[in-house]
Parts: C-alpha cells; sequence; structure tokens
C-alpha cells in the first residue's frame, strides 16, 4: 500500500498520538512506515505537523506538497496551512471549533475559524466535525484525538483496518483509559461512515 | 521485530548494539531523545547520565574512552561550541575504547540560535565525521563509528540533522545487548597527558591517518551512486539525499552520488563517481562542505567539471531543502519541468501562531513582577535560552537581549558599564544556571558588578523535554540523590542579598523586586515555582458577572486561557491551571479562583 496521511493542530491538541498509533497500525499491517513530527520550540501553542508514509518508494520523511490521501486537521487554520500538502482528490477530516492564537486576544482581528471552513468547503473533500460538540458528548476535551481516527477508520479512506487501529489504540492509552477511548473511536467511527462511499 | 523508533531512538539503539558502556550528554532539540531512549530500554552494563553542560559529558565520556570503554557523548551542534575545548585537544590525544560524538544539526534553524555545520567542525578537529540521511541509515553509522573510532583510536562524530532525529522508522534491533567487555586505565603519561611536543608529534601522524581513514571512507557503504552514467549528475548528503530520491521519481533517470562521510572525504569514491560527468549539481543543507570537496577535487585533478550547488547561487544557503526546494532546481538544471501540484488561490489570511509561555507558566508572573516593579525606572532585560526567552514576546515583552546559554548574566555585566544609570536585570533557568551561569556570578562578583539575577527556577529543563538536572535530586541512573541548592550556591559564591520568592505570590514578587533593585552590588531573587508541565493543576480560574470587559488581563499578561468574548474575558478551562495572576491583575477583581477565594 502507497498512502500519505498528515495531522496536524496546534501545539498541545493531542496530533502526536494520534500520529504514533496510525503509524504503529499501518507497521500492524505489514507496510513499510515513516513519520516525522514536530518537537521543540512550536510545541508551545505553535503550528504542528506530523507526516506519515505508508509504502516501500517514500523516501522523503516529510509528505510532498500534493502527496497527502489524508489530512487529519485539529483546527481548521491548520488544514488550510497545511492545504498544498492535499492531492488532487484527497480529503481532509477538520474540526471546525478554532484554537484562537494568544495574539488574536490582543489584536482582535476577529478569527473564529468561519472564513477557514468556508474556504475548505470550495477547495477540496472534507469531512467536518465539531470538537465543542463532540467534546460534551464524549464528558472530555482528552478522547478528540481518537475519536478522529474512528472518523479516519469510518471513512475508509486510510486504507488501515479498524482492528489495527483499536489494537493500536490499547496499546498506546494508559490502561483504565481504554474503555473510553474505544468509545471515543466507535462514535468516531460511526461518523465516518457516514462519508464512506463504499457503504 | 522491527521497532519503530524515532531517528534518535535509532541511534541509540545502535549505541546500544554497538556495546556502549558510558553514555553522557546535555539535552537540546533535536538531540536530547538519544540519553532518553538508552535509558528506557535495558541496558545492562552501560552507565548513563545528563552531565551539567556539553563540555562536562565530553569530558567524562573521553575518560571512559581512555580506559577502552566505549563512551557516546550526545548534544545539539551549539553544545558543541561549548565542548570544544575538550574536543580540539581530544582530537591529538586520541582514544583507546571507541569514542562517538553526536553532535545534532538543526537547519531552518527550527529550535536553535544558530545554523551552523558540524561537519566543518569535524574537518576543524581533523576528526571524522558520518552524516545519516535516515533513522535506518544512523543506526548502521552509528555502529559503524564506534568500529572507526577503536580502529583508528580518534573520537569520530555523528552529524544528523533535525529531519533524520526526528523521523521515525522499524529499526531491526538485536532482542538483547551486551555492553563492551574492556581492560581499564592504564596509565601513559606519554599518552595522555598532552604537552607541545605530544602535540607536534600526533599532529603529523593525523594527517597521515587521515588520507587512511579517507581511502577506508571510499570503499564504505554508506557512499554509493545509483541511477545510469549520465553526463548531468547529481551529489546528495544526510536528509537532502532523501529529497533528491522523493523529487527524482518525477524525472528521468540521472546519475546520484550519495556522499555519507564528509572527513576526512572520500576522494577516490568521488573521483570514479564522477568519471565522465560534465556538470554536478550538489544538494546539502546548512554549509556547501561538500561542493568545497568537489570542487578542490576537480582542480586538483584537472577536471572540467562544472559544478553547481550553493556556491554559484543555485542552492540557497540557509533554511531547510525540501523535495519542492529540490523539484525546482532540478526542472532549472534537467531541464525538465516536473509535475508540480497546482497553486491554490485565494487561501484566507491565517492566524499567526508564534510560541508562547503556556497558561499558567510561573515565568510569565516573574517576568510581569519585575515589570511592574520597574515601571517607570531605566532598566535592561538581559535573557537566556530556555522557555522563558518567550518572555520577550507582546505583551510581556521582557527580554532586551539573548545569546546564548548563560550570557544573559554577563551581557548585563557589559550593559551595566556602558549605561550607569540603568537596573540590569539578568533571567537565567536553573538549568542554565548550572550549565554556563554560575561562572557569570563569580565574575560579577569579583569584578564588583551592579546586578540583579534572577533565577526562574521551575525545578526542570522545561524547554527541552523536562530533563532532571543537579536542582532536581534525581539522576539519569534513577537515583535519588542531593539536590544542588542554588541559593547556597550563591552564598556560597559571596552575594550578600538573596531572596527566594514565589512568582505565583504576586505582591511579595513585586516587593521583592523593588527592594533589590535598590541596593548596590550582586542581587539575587530565586523565583521559585514547578514547570506546570510536572505539577497538578490548581483550582481553576473563573471569571464572574463583574468582568467589565476592560481586557487588561489580555492586555497585560497575555495568558492563553484568557479568551475575550462576547464583551467579557472567560478562561478556557482545558488551559487555566489556576495560576491565580490575572485575578491579580484585574482592577474590578471580577476572577475568581485560587486567588481570591
Ligand atoms: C549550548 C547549548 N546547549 C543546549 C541548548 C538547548 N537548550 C535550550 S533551552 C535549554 C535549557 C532550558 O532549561 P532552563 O534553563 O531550566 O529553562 P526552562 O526551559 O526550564 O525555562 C537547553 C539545554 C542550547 N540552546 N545551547
Amino acid at each position: 500500500m502507497n498512502k500519505d496521511i498528515m495531522v496536524c493542530g496546534v501545539g498541545g491538541q493531542g496530533t502526536v498520538l494520534a500520529s504514533k498509533i496510525i503509524a504503529a497500525a499501518a507497521m500492524r499491517e505489514g507496510n513499510t512506515v515513516h513519520s516525522a513530527e514536530t518537537i521543540g520550540m512550536a510545541q508551545r501553542g505553535g503550528s504542528v505537523t506530523s507526516h506519515i508514509r505508508v509504502g516501500e518508494q517514500s523516501y522523503s520523511p516529510l509528505v510532498p506538497p500534493g502527496s497527502a490521501d489524508i489530512i487529519i486537521a485539529f483546527e481548521p487554520s491548520e488544514a488550510v496551512r497545511n492545504i498544498a500538502y492535499l492531492k488532487a482528490g484527497g480529503i481532509a477530516v477538520v474540526n471546525t471549533s478554532p484554537v484562537r492564537p494568544v495574539t488574536e486576544s490582543l489584536h482582535n482581528t476577529g478569527y473564529d475559524g468561519s472564513k477557514m471552513v468556508e474556504f475548505l468547503k470550495e477547495n477540496c473533500s472534507c469531512i467536518f466535525v465539531d470538537s465543542d460538540e463532540i467534546n460534551e458528548k464524549l464528558g472530555s476535551a482528552k478522547f478528540f484525538n481518537v475519536f478522529l481516527l474512528g472518523v479516519l477508520a469510518g471513512s475508509g479512506k486510510s486504507g488501515i483496518g479498524k482492528d489495527s487501529l483499536t489494537a493500536e489504540i490499547k496499546k498506546f492509552v494508559p490502561e483504565k483509559f481504554i474503555d473510553v477511548n474505544l468509545a471515543a473511536f466507535e462514535a468516531g467511527y460511526e461518523k465516518g461512515t457516514e462519508f464512506n462511499a463504499d457503504k | 521485530m522491527k521497532e519503530y523508533v524515532m531517528g534518535n531512538g535509532a541511534i541509540a539503539l545502535g549505541a546500544l548494539a554497538a556495546g556502549v558502556n558510558v553514555a553522557a550528554g546535555y539535552p537540546g532539540t533535536p538531540s536530547s531523545e538519544i540519553i532518553e531512549t538508552i535509558a528506557k530500554h535495558p541496558h545492562e552494563g552501560t552507565y548513563i547520565e545528563w552531565s551539567v553542560n556539553e563540555k562536562a559529558a565530553m569530558e567524562v565520556a573521553a575518560g571512559a574512552a581512555y580506559s577502552g570503554a566505549r563512551a557516546l557523548v550526545t548534544m545539539k551542534q551549539m553544545g558543541l561550541n561549548v565542548a570544544s575545548d575538550p574536543l580540539m585537544s581530544l582530537a591529538y590525544v586520541g582514544v583507546k575504547g571507541g569514542m562517538v560524538v553526536v553532535s545534532a544539526d538543526d537547519p531552518g534553524p527550527i529550535s536553535s540560535q544558530t545554523e551552523q555545520d558540524t561537519r566543518r567542525f569535524a574537518d576543524f578537529a581533523r576528526i571524522p565525521v558520518f552524516d545519516p540521511s535516515s533513522p535506518e541509515e544512523a543506526f548502521e553509522m552509528i555502529q559503524a563509528a564506534f568500529d572507526y573510532s577503536e580502529k583508528y583510536k580518534t573520537p569520530v562524530i555523528l552529524r544528523p540533522t533535525t529531519r533524520v532525529c526526528h523521523a521515525y522508522a522499524g529499526i531491526d534491533a538485536p532482542e538483547s545487548f551486551a555492553a563492551k567487555q574492556y581492560d581499564g586505565f592504564e596509565k601513559d603519561p606519554g599518552r595522555w597527558v598532552i604537552f607541545p611536543k605530544l602535540s607536534y608529534k600526533n599532529h603529523g601522524l593525523i594527517e597521515q591517518r587521515n588520507k587512511d581513514i579517507a581511502d577506508d571512507f571510499s570503499g564504505c557503504k554508506f557512499n554509493f551512486t545509483c541511477g545510469p552514467a549520465t553526463e548531468k549528475a547529481v551529489v546528495a548528503s544526510g536528509v537532502s539525499y532523501a529529497y533528491v530520491k522523493e523529487s527524482l521519481k518525477a524525472f528521468p533517470d540521472i546519475k546520484l552520488i550519495k556522499a555519507g562521510t564528509a572527513f576526512p572525504f572520500p576522494e577516490k569514491f568521488m573521483l570514479g563517481a564522477l568519471e565522465g560527468v560534465k556538470e554536478v549539481i550538489c544538494f546539502e543543507e546548512l554549509s556547501p562542505y561538500i561542493e568545497e570537496q568537489i570542487l578542490k577535487l576537480i582542480g586538483r585533478n584537472h577536471l572540467g567539471i562544472k559544478v553547481r550547488g550553493k556556491l554559484d547561487g543555485t542552492v540557497p544557503h540557509n533554511g531547510e531543502l525540501s523535495v519542492s526546494i529540490v523539484t525546482d532546481i532540478l526542472s532549472d538544471f534537467t531541464g525538465i519541468s516536473a509535475d508540480k501540484p497546482a497553486d491554490i488561490s485565494g487561501i484566507p489570511p491565517l492566524p499567526v501562531r508564534p510560541p508562547v509561555l503556556c497558561a499558567g507558566c510561573p515565568h510569565r508572573a516573574s517576568f510581569y513582577a519585575v515589570k511592574q516593579a520597574m515601571k517607570g525606572r531605566k532598566s535592561f532585560f538581559c535573557g537566556d535560552i530556555g522557555c522563558y526567552t518567550l518572555g520577550n514576546a507582546a505583551p510581556l515583552e521582557m527580554v532586551d537581549t539573548c545569546l546564548c546559554m548563560g550570557a544573559g548574566i554577563t551581557i548585563a555585566q557589559g550593559l551595566h558599564r556602558a549605561d550607569k544609570d540603568a537596573v540590569c536585570f539578568a533571567f537565567t533557568g536553573d538549568s542554565t544556571f548550572f550549565a554556563s551561569g554560575m561562572t557569570g556570578v563569580v565574575n560579577a562578583l569579583y569584578n564588583e558588578a551592579d546586578m540583579v539575577l534572577c533565577v526562574l527556577d521551575n525545578s526542570t529543563t522545561a524547554m527541552t523535554g523536562h530533563q532532571p538536572h543537579p536542582g532536581t535530586g534525581r539522576n539519569m541512573m534513577g537515583n535519588i540523590v542531593d539536590k544542588v541548592d542554588i541559593a547556597k550556591v550563591l552564598e556560597g559564591m559571596g552575594v550578600k542579598k538573596i531572596v527566594t520568592v514565589d512568582p505565583l505570590d504576586y505582591p511579595k514578587a513585586v516587593q521583592t523586586v523593588k527592594e533589590c533593585a535598590d541596593l548596590p552590588g550582586v542581587k539575587a531573587i530565586i523565583f521559585k515555582s514547578p514547570c506546570i508541565a510536572i505539577v497538578k493543576s490548581g483550582k481553576k480560574c473563573t471569571v464572574s458577572d463583574k468582568c467589565i470587559g476592560c481586557k487588561k488581563c489580555i492586555r497585560e499578561i497575555g495568558c492563553p486561557a484568557l479568551i475575550f468574548e462576547n464583551g467579557k474575558v472567560r478562561t478556557d478551562k482545558s488551559l487555566c491551571t489556576g495560576c491565580g495572576l490575572c485575578a491579580a491583575v484585574c482592577p474590578v477583581n471580577a476572577i475568581g479562583g485560587n486567588a481570591n477565594e
């Protein structure tokens, strides 16, 4: 299998765990996998991206522009920031709830994510989810990243099996949180199947 | 089974596979996870430490290598500046057990002050350097580096860059590791004591030996060519090789020459690879090192080959390379235009996200206390390296200078010499204080400086990922040890006025700063409050109806947990730690939580 997947968001949103689970699940299925993370200064509230490359023929640790099959964006403007990586016909899973930078509260530019969502609607195929709504249902903001993995699996676009993802979730999250995480994954899976053309 | 690890993890596994006995380092992005991975793996027979700084780490490793042990020392590129004194001399003395220096470069730079190139350092010190292009290759290279080091009795450098350090790959590491057996230190003053005579003699031998290493490198697997014999060829090293491989998918086959060992330059290999080539382009990050070696080679051998790269302006000198940059340049070089993704127009303005101090970060409170205390007085704020460098951003704007680790303390002294009527402050983190701050304080005392030293003691090395340090009372062997007490260190040096204060106790913090600013000589304030990432949050702050929407809290302290919405401020519960600084700032007492209840 050959797939390029990007996960992006703002430092502190839990993108790294999501990316590690995707990579591990793809490996579990016998694929050659490479990935790359943003580590360092930018983790303090800056823009962060994870690049996951599945397949023998991927050399660069970073996804080249125009080749991502899927972008999972934890924040709408981060989806737009990385839009050039999406390939024609690729799909973006986007959280519509914005993270306002501190500079925004200071300068009041009115950023609320809506222009980003409009732009994305016009320029690529997207699965939109709203973390505020979902976190309320899940009772915490802690499981949103795993919810997004569920959406990814449900959409059928990643080529990575549901069982591989859940097996890795069980490995990566602390024992006592496995059940809530699996519930979050199932909720996401259901959401994702709405967009699965094969179903 | 394959283990899926970060490039730094691959380097760590490689070192373990090579039987490393002693691993020492000082944290620094992108190198920190090497020591951490060794610590997390079973490592019987391997001693590990976070040293107090890179110079100490280099010397600890050298001592071990004198004894025949295999020693690893890790740091980021600027760490090699700090460790250069021992390294330069060690290059003359040499080692007995294999010693590998990992110095991670950071093109971009992404998390560094400089875009320096460790390959230049290797050349400067006349010691071999390996330049990995991927985590897989880094795993193999570090093992080869240990072997070369032992074979030629010299320290060897492995120079990964950020994209190799932070890339993940599946590594086939052995199930278990065995640390090397070694004899122990044998006294031999003619070998281990550096004197002018020894340096003179060894200098000659080293240059001779480097010719042998260059020949050895010419035959090693890290230097190879691929593709057909074309008249135009591409040379690449490090992660640029990966970018070129990726980019070449869009071009007809062309000769690709991979250079994995920069110094001593594998001339024989390169001469062979360049046979039949008329024009060559070099892709490498940071400095045009390989490009210069090729130019030399062509000059000495009177070859008519045109060389393109950084020196003729084809490839940018600064910043990272990428698949896009390489593709654009290759299109021009080959005259074939590659398919490129269509440009996307109409992208709305994106919010800027500079990194910021976390919500509840005690550094914010320390800076704010000093700022308020010094309002209306001429004062200079010398910053330093760590999370607290982020105190430079609006609205705090409390970092007037920042140079290199430990420099804030001494720059404050220099500013004061030149500008007597300003109150000069130096801010230093606890890890930075131990790494290179202490000598600056002694300098201030001895030379009768006037300054206020602010130690921002958050009980960790936060910026680089929360490593322990001498003030934390934990070490990398998992032992609880006596904490080195910063106040006592200062007292022992002879600082007369030392106050330890909780920066989150706002009125007291301001009072302390005012008091210290008025005294002559060297004064020290230790702002002590743990990093929010290592302690549980307190009761979150809440904003009541009393909020008049003046935004003073946001304008004054810029905490990311404060959000202005519908004419009022609210707190983001997922970020707020309940530090209460906003409550102390609010003019109408609208904010409750830890501080106001
Ligand atoms: C010579 C050198 N070595 C290492 C680093 C990497 N580095 C950046 S910040 C930092 C230490 C920060 O710790 P501390 O002073 O305690 O401040 P904190 O981040 O905890 O606020 C280090 C080691 C560097 N920049 N320069």
